[in-house]
């Protein structure tokens, strides 16, 4: 149905319109901004270009008319899945500064691989969609169309996806917590365990002024996972 | 607006998501990578979306639930990466390769990994699922 409109409307590529100049112009900062979190060597500043990048993209959605997806995205992404990834990376102790090893060793091949398949799907999509038009003058994506139609015609995988938000609550907290019987590093019982060994030999000296600041610090650990969830 | 314009930005992230997940070396770089194809993928449908005029607007719900599984998959993923850091003193995904096949013993034959990964895991105790892929991971 878009095709009579666009061979006939001055929609060439040489008369763009100032959505198109807006929706280039946020695509290359955003582009960048990838190509940045892909290459830095600072592993902090990687996460701070992705956000970079995820706002880009809701600019994007913005522009395409899809506000409620737009700020999703803000509040989703930008909000918690780069703080999520903050809290990674600070939990992992990352350096801090250059790290002269962010790259592996098969990076030429990668390269090669992305360079490849960018090449091959830009010629593929260019050549299928370079003639189809985008009819921006009715929004396509407000709260309220979006809302009807989630609540509508998509309640049952709504329902299903709180189920597996719940699943993977549950598996995180599983995952990320220590088991109760399992020895820790320095083959003591963990302190929820039972006092077997590690109270009996509690007399030793050594061992005495070590416990408190590993469990502060075990503990430290595990409320900043839970409070990252 | 051309629907290329979007499309061929839609390529682009996916493609250097593609590069950061093959090159990088620490997991959560990995994850940031990961995240980036995944919002491509969200572009190319919230585009597809708008430019048919869906009825159910199939692409904006899909969109919502890549979202929701993203944020699941990155809460999973962070919390396998801080249990391998804990049990291994490191995030990077070069140094894990306890299951890597060797070059001597990969002419006994394909079979032979999985079933020697497999042999050995009913040995531990394995009370949970969590220990298993703590020590498989």
């Amino acid at each position: 149905m878009n095709l009579p409109i666009a061979a006939d409307a001055p929609q060439g590529f040489l008369s763009p319109t100032g959505i198109e100049i807006a929706f280039v112009l946020v695509g290359l900062v955003t582009l960048g901004a990838a190509v940045i979190t892909v290459t830095t060597r600072q592993l902090v500043h990687a996460a701070l270009w992705l956000v970079v990048a995820l706002g880009g993209l809701a600019v994007e959605y913005l522009l395409l008319t899809a506000e409620f997806i737009a700020w999703v995205q803000v509040l989703i992404y930008v909000g918690s899945v780069v703080v999520l990834l903050l809290f990674g990376l600070m939990l992992t102790r990352a350096p801090i500064g250059r790290s002269p090893d962010a790259d592996s060793g098969n990076r030429p091949v990668a390269l090669a691989v992305a360079l490849a398949a960018a090449g091959a799907l830009v010629w593929v999509v260019v050549d299928a969609f370079r003639t189809q038009w985008i009819e921006l003058d009715k929004p396509q994506g407000t709260t309220d169309v979006t809302g009807s139609i989630l609540f509508r015609h998509w309640v049952l995988p709504f329902e299903a996806l709180s189920v597996l938000l719940l699943a993977a609550l549950v598996g995180a907290i599983v995952l990320s917590r220590k088991s109760k019987d399992e020895p820790d590093a320095n083959g003591r019982q963990n302190r929820n365990g039972p006092k077997t060994p590690a109270a009996q030999k509690a007399p030793k000296d050594q061992k005495a002024p070590k416990a408190p600041n590993d469990q502060t610090g075990q503990t430290d650990q595990t409320d900043q996972t839970e409070g990252t969830r | 607006m051309h629907l290329a314009y979007p499309a061929v930005l839609a390529v682009l992230l996916f493609c250097v998501g593609l590069y950061g997940v093959l090159a990088r070396r620490n997991a959560i770089l990995v994850l940031m990578s990961v995240e980036l194809m995944l919002n491509a993928v969200n572009l190319n449908l919230v585009a597809f979306d708008v430019w048919l005029r869906d009825t159910l607007h199939s692409g904006q719900a899909l969109t919502l639930f890549t979202i929701a599984i993203a944020a699941a998959e990155i809460g999973i993923g962070l919390a396998i990466v801080l249990a391998v850091y804990r049990n291994r003193g490191t995030s990077a995904v070069d140094d894990l390769r306890d299951t890597a096949e060797r070059p001597d013993d990969g002419g006994d034959g394909d079979g032979v990994g999985p079933e020697g990964a497999a042999a050995e895991e009913p040995d531990e105790p394995a009370p949970g699922a969590s220990q298993k892929a703590e020590a498989t991971a």
